[in-house]
């Protein structure tokens, strides 16, 4: 009987699915209990429903419901293990190791959270900015991918299998290979930079597969927590070393960590702009969870491996990402690749933050994660609007659009300072939490260097404010302000910042329970789940 | 750990050589080929030299194909050969094909915009719209950072 509950419950989404939940709260399994699969599996299978539907009127709201559902569902998870307990949910009710298991942690609903209340913010806003920038025929494709790509995304986040992961992280990454190609209706460089990035990312996917079947020749499982155990009794392994480089490699090509960036910025500079805004507030930022997982999760800072891999390699790339990347920003004469530069220096933080191995770093990594994610989606949507009223984002196109679109230049100049991390912003606490995680540590260079390197920052931020408000408008602009379904999105992800940087305790709170979450596992976990049973 | 280079490890290990001759294979064409087909070549190598590893590490010594017998009989006595691995490529094959579908459509996208898949003339022709650009839109501080 319950079972017949459970898979009435999975069928029926959206209106009935809130009604389904009063009932089936009583009865166990009920909806509640199979959050963790629903949270991908809604906008997984809203993706082929919007390409069948195939109405081009109908693909953004089903889009836009999928993914308000997506986010409902990682709020209530989060909620539910901000205790610091986790949840374990077994794939048609077969246990783990054996089976595949989701499992839910503050770490990872913490970044479901992320990724999905962007996908929400950035929807409104991709509707308008599509329809100039990608021919009417091919919106319901677009939709079609935005939703697998968020589907991966998420279930990157969800899954506690490592094989499983893979298959997420591939999904996810063909999806947005496609995504970044539509750009080509715009500059046919889009073409080669998302053929670049397949040939990448690929790569990357591959050796994270051969460092998961070396774990899996040594151990014999892909169950995360199992893994972790087994791991834990063979330090010596040649094996398991081998495929920790391999996995850290992979990751690091996916995350964009300095040498391996190549992908990054012609990827972001020819996307279709709310492309851009989604990729980069969450296609890296999953990836560096992946990474945050198996250093800390899967591996543990304990592994003798794992601190000079850390120290003597992510570390130096990390700090030679934020200063040359910095300083290539600083260079570029089209604000679009500016700010995907700034992304490969941002990443740069998060790898220091995961670098330094101590838990007040880590939380500072998991709190840049997401202010950074606000930060560069206010940014990428406001070149997004430029793009649409200007016709272009290098800075000739956008001398003196202060003064003809004020309210997306002042989202955009709050965006910039939390680049560079001034008080009051977002930036300013990831930023600062890092700088105590370096002095805790006693590292007082590495504090220094991180303030040195905001100092950057101001330099390119200041180009692109100087260009917006101290030259004189072009005559041939168009001279209105962006479309409200524009600047709604843009001034919501703009207040988003602002409040984050003033009342820090939830996302620093929330980080911290993650951090405690990766490095020394949830104190309880609770099973759900089993549909089969 | 350390048992000395026997014939015997050589030849044990056949299959494992031939994945890393075939994976750094691979590898290279996809970096050394400026001809895009080519790239997608070297990168199928690459993904089937994994599939070879996975296939190699299942194999359980004297084991039998992991098929239950049909009047359900289990002899304790049987070995088996361990499927999961198999299972995981048979996954690992469809993300591959779905890979190599992609890579070639944006292959045919490639040749209509630029007439040409090989990497030179396509590097050309960026430099090309970049010098472009810079000459268009370059001045926009001072003296220009040509």
């Amino acid at each position: 009987m319950s079972g017949e509950a459970a898979s009435g419950a999975l069928a029926g989404h959206g209106a009935e699915a809130a009604q389904a939940a009063g009932k089936a709260a009583e009865q166990a399994p009920g909806l509640m209990d199979h959050l963790p699969a629903l949270v991908v599996l809604v906008p997984f299978l809203a993706a082929p429903l919007v390409v069948l539907l195939g109405a081009r009127r109908l693909a953004w709201p089903v889009t836009f419901a999928a993914a308000l559902f997506s986010l409902a569902a990682a709020l209530a998870l989060l909620s539910q293990v901000l205790g610091g307990a986790a949840i374990s949910y077994h794939i048609g009710g077969w246990a783990p190791p054996l089976g595949i298991e989701y499992r839910i942690d503050a770490a990872n609903a913490f970044v479901m959270v992320i990724v999905s209340a962007i996908a929400v913010a950035i929807l409104p806003y991709a509707r308008a900015s599509i329809a100039a920038e990608i021919p009417a025929r091919q919106h319901v494709l677009f939709h079609a991918l935005f939703l697998l790509a968020l589907a991966g995304l998420l279930g990157v986040s969800a899954t506690g299998d490592a094989f499983n992961l893979f298959v997420f992280l591939e999904i996810s990454s063909l999806s947005t290979y496609v995504l970044v190609a539509m750009g080509a209706y715009r500059d046919k460089r889009a073409l080669t930079t998302a053929f670049n990035y397949l040939l990448m990312g690929t790569t990357g996917a591959t050796f994270f597969v051969i460092g998961i079947g070396f774990l899996y020749m040594s151990t014999g499982t892909l169950n995360m927590a199992d893994l972790a155990q087994l791991i834990a009794q063979q330090p010596g392994n040649r094996t398991i070393h081998a495929g920790f480089a391999f996995i850290l490699v992979g990751m690091g090509l996916k995350v964009a960590m300095y040498p391996l960036h190549l992908w990054l910025p012609g990827a972001y500079s020819y996307a279709p702009s709310a492309v851009s805004a989604f990729l980069a507030a969450t296609a890296t930022k999953v990836a560096v969870y992946v990474m945050l997982r198996f250093l800390f999760s899967v591996f543990g800072p304990a592994y003798p491996f794992e601190a000079s891999a850390l120290g003597l390699v992510v570390l130096p790339l990390a700090l030679l990402a934020m200063f040359a990347a910095s300083f290539i920003a600083i260079f570029q004469v089209n604000f679009k690749k500016m700010l995907a530069y700034s992304s490969i220096a941002q990443v740069g933080y998060m790898l220091l933050g995961i670098a330094m191995l101590s838990q007040t770093a880590l939380s500072g990594a998991i709190v840049h994660l997401f202010n950074h994610a606000i930060t560069k989606a206010t940014l990428f949507m406001v070149i997004g609007a430029y793009v649409l009223r200007a016709g272009g984002a290098f800075y000739r196109d956008i001398e003196g659009i202060g003064r003809v679109m004020p309210l997306t230049s002042a989202a955009g100049v709050i965006g910039g300072l939390s680049l560079i991390g001034v008080p009051g912003t977002a930036g300013f606490v990831s930023k600062w939490l890092l700088v105590q995680g370096a002095l805790e540590k006693g590292w007082w260079w590495l504090a220094l260097l991180v303030v040195a390197s905001s100092l950057l920052a101001v330099v390119y931020v200041w180009k692109g404010i100087e260009v917006a408000y101290l030259r004189s408008p072009r005559d041939d602009v168009d001279r209105r302000e962006a479309p409200l379904a524009m600047l709604v999105p843009i001034w919501v992800m703009a207040i988003a910042t602002i409040w984050f940087g003033l009342s820090a305790e939830w996302t620093v709170g929330a980080a911290r329970t993650a951090a405690e979450a990766l490095m020394h596992g949830a104190s309880e976990i609770v099973i759900s789940g089993g549909v089969g049973r | 750990m350390q048992q000395g280079v026997s014939w015997e490890y050589l030849v044990g290990h056949a299959n494992y050589w031939l994945f890393v001759l075939l994976m750094m294979t691979g590898l290279y064409i996809v970096v050394a080929r400026g001809n895009f087909v080519k790239k997608v070549i070297g990168l199928n190598m690459f993904q089937s030299a994994v599939i070879m590893l996975y296939i190699s590490m299942g194999k359980v010594a004297g084991g039998t194909a992991p098929i239950f017998p049909i009047h359900g009989e289990i002899d304790p006595a049987t070995v088996y050969t361990n499927p999961l691995p198999h299972v995981l490529m048979l996954t690992a094959i469809v993300v591959g094909i779905a890979t190599t579908s992609l890579a070639l459509a944006l292959i045919v996208r490639i040749r209509e915009e630029y007439g040409t898949i090989e990497e030179q003339g396509i590097w050309e022709a960026e430099q090309e719209i970049a010098a472009r650009e810079r000459r268009q839109y370059g001045e926009v501080f001072g003296e220009g950072s040509q």
